[in-house]
């Protein structure tokens, strides 16, 4: 009797261990189904291009000659625009509301909240948005005076379009503010208080403290959401397709229209058959080796800032 | 009192720099917020006159014809992030379990670093994927395939949450449960999930608020639709995709129409918001909120 209701009990054990352990298995199969399924079908023009594929130039659909340079380029110029835009402004907000606001945790949650938000905002909305408020907004009143005023500088040098690789990052550099200012929000918040009291005790200013007891203390934590950060703008597909005028360019002129990796997808597959197909699904492939790159390396920082964080005083 | 004593004698040179910098953080704050506040405000004063009954419970009518809704593409929406919430909830909180009470596994660990890997992902090659494993194979867009491609950028997100929230739970209460004779597997589904079920619910209505939020993965699995679902086996509209296609129409009803559904997708998303909000305050252990 009582060995029956052992066997049942391990039973019990064993069929939830074997479910749960399906749970975890069906996320490896889904990465691993997700590569294999794009190579199959990207085949045809991995073999016909090559590795040259990365840097040929050429997106003629009539001569079936493609190549991926244009689209490359693209994604990483909007995303560097929006790194260099987004990340002062969220480093500033995460060091605004968990070091001056440090006393006033009420305060800082809810303004925290409120940047939250702008994660909340769907990315078609932005799309929307930007074509119909920011592009002629940035035209107007910053692409315009850059281009009078410091037009000899290559980067300010085209006629501004307001439909190009300016626009897109910034309305890149807006969506990822939210994720780039929670994650150094919780990094600075966990910055045990003594690194701070040992700074002040010496006489330091609130800047210097933060300067230099709290950042370097949480660099690595930072530098993690700045991937992240960096992962969301690469991948980002609406807002940018809808904002970036979408003709394969390679220039520095930032106001010149362009295309991304992921607004090629979203704007051309749906008419693309034979290579032009293969094309943009080996498109897609280095749309997630980019990404599987950067979101790796971001987890890792994050992990090592975790780890670190009990043993380092 | 001691801090504004040691102030008093710093150089008027890091006086200086401390206030500049004070300043700066400041205007870093400014500018993070006038962006929400020029969408929210816009998003209010062109949709708000498109929304009317008409609007919500009509199907669209040909380009520049007076009246005709977005309702086919409302009901899409729900259809499809209904769907997957039902494939995505079991599979998601299975694996959060997993990679909480089995966190020592070596399986838990690579699924769980791919898990987060995949929360990070482009949706746009979801999309893909989903079109060449259903599209392809069924012949068809449909409801169905969106279904399945928002249920796999709703899995990872639960998956994170709900083992988030159970690795908060005490060790005290699992060995207290054990210790009784409570088998493992009782001690799980009761104990741990039964403390844990706010965070889990957070989890699920993130997921749901990320889902319903997302166009690339649809625009080639659902594609669009003018009609109402008869079957998950056609193509069908959804809220995201008709905005998409709406804005780039030069067709004046449609861009108001198109103002209309972004409100109402907008105010979507702040109900769900509040909500986790609201499961969080409830929940003293609080759960990480990551889009």
């Amino acid at each position: 009797m009582s060995q029956q209701k052992v066997q049942f009990r391990l039973s019990g054990d064993t069929i939830l261990k074997i479910l749960l352990e399906a749970a975890a298995l069906f996320i490896i199969g889904l990465i691993v189904a997700l590569t294999v399924e794009l190579y199959h079908i990207a085949a045809p023009s991995i073999y016909k291009f090559g590795l040259a594929f990365l840097i040929r130039r050429e997106w003629n659909v009539n001569k079936n000659e493609f190549g991926a340079l244009p689209f490359i380029y693209g994604t990483l110029l909007t995303s560097a625009i929006a790194i260099i835009i987004g990340f002062p402004i969220s480093l500033g907000v995460a060091i605004f509301i968990s070091e001056k606001l440090k006393s006033h945790q009420t305060i800082g949650y809810s303004l925290g909240t409120i940047v939250d938000l702008l994660a909340a905002v769907p990315s078609v909305v932005y799309g929307l948005w930007g074509l119909f408020v920011l592009v002629p907004l940035l035209r107007e009143y910053v692409e315009s005076p850059l281009h009078y005023y410091l037009g000899f500088i290559p980067l300010f040098s085209g006629h501004p379009e307001g439909f190009d690789f300016f626009s897109a990052g910034f309305i890149l550099a807006i969506m990822i503010i939210p994720t780039m200012s929670a994650v150094s929000r919780d990094v600075l918040n966990a910055v045990p208080n003594s690194q701070r009291e040992a700074m002040y005790s010496l006489g330091a200013t609130d800047w210097e403290v933060t300067q230099k007891s709290v950042l370097p203390y949480a660099r690595s934590g930072i530098f993690g959401g700045f991937i992240l950060g960096l992962g969301r703008a690469l991948g980002e597909t609406m807002a940018v397709v809808m904002v970036i005028g979408n003709i394969p360019n390679i220039t520095a002129n930032l106001f010149s229209s362009g295309y991304t990796l992921s607004s090629l997808i979203a704007n051309e597959f749906g008419e693309s058959t034979g290579l032009y197909e293969s094309s943009i699904i080996e498109i897609a492939l280095i749309l997630f080796a980019v990404a599987l790159l950067v979101n790796v390396a971001a987890r890792f920082l994050l992990w090592r800032m975790s780890r670190g964080m009990e043993v380092k005083v | 009192m001691t801090k504004s004593n040691l102030t008093a004698s710093i150089s008027i040179r890091r006086k200086i720099v401390n206030v500049s910098m004070t300043i700066l953080v400041l205007v870093a704050v400014v500018l993070a917020l006038v962006p929400l506040v020029l969408i929210l405000g816009v998003v209010f004063m062109k949709g708000a006159p498109a929304i009317s009954l008409d609007f919500l419970t009509q199907a669209p009518t040909a380009p520049n014809f007076p009246g005709g809704g977005i309702a086919p593409a409302i009901e899409g929406s729900f259809v499809m992030v209904g769907l997957a919430t039902l494939i995505s909830v079991p599979i998601g909180v299975g694996a959060g379990i997993f990679f909480s009470e089995w966190s020592t596994s070596r399986l838990s660990t690579v699924s769980g670093f791919m898990n987060d890997v995949l929360t990070g992902f482009p949706t746009m090659v979801i999309g893909l994927f989903v079109f060449i494993l259903i599209v392809l194979t069924a012949k068809t867009y449909s409801a169905f395939a969106g279904g399945v491609a928002l249920s796999f950028i709703m899995t990872p997100i639960i998956a994170r949450t709900t083992s988030e929230s159970l690795k908060l739970v005490p060790t005290t209460l699992r060995e207290a449960s054990m210790a009784l004779g409570v088998p493992r597997w009782k001690t799980v589904l009761r104990i741990v999930l039964g403390t844990g079920k706010n965070g889990l619910l957070t989890g699920i209505l993130l997921a749901i608020a990320r889902a319903s939020g997302e166009t690339a993965p649809l625009l080639f699995t659902a594609a669009t639709s003018t009609l109402f679902i008869k079957n998950l086996m056609q193509p069908t509209a959804s809220m995201t995709v008709l905005i998409y296609y709406y804005a780039l129409s030069s067709v004046p009803s449609w861009i108001s129409q198109a103002w209309g559904a972004a409100l109402l997708l907008i105010l979507i998303m702040l109900a769900l918001n509040l909500l986790v909000k609201l499961t969080i305050g409830r929940n003293p252990t609080k759960a990480r909120m990551e889009m």
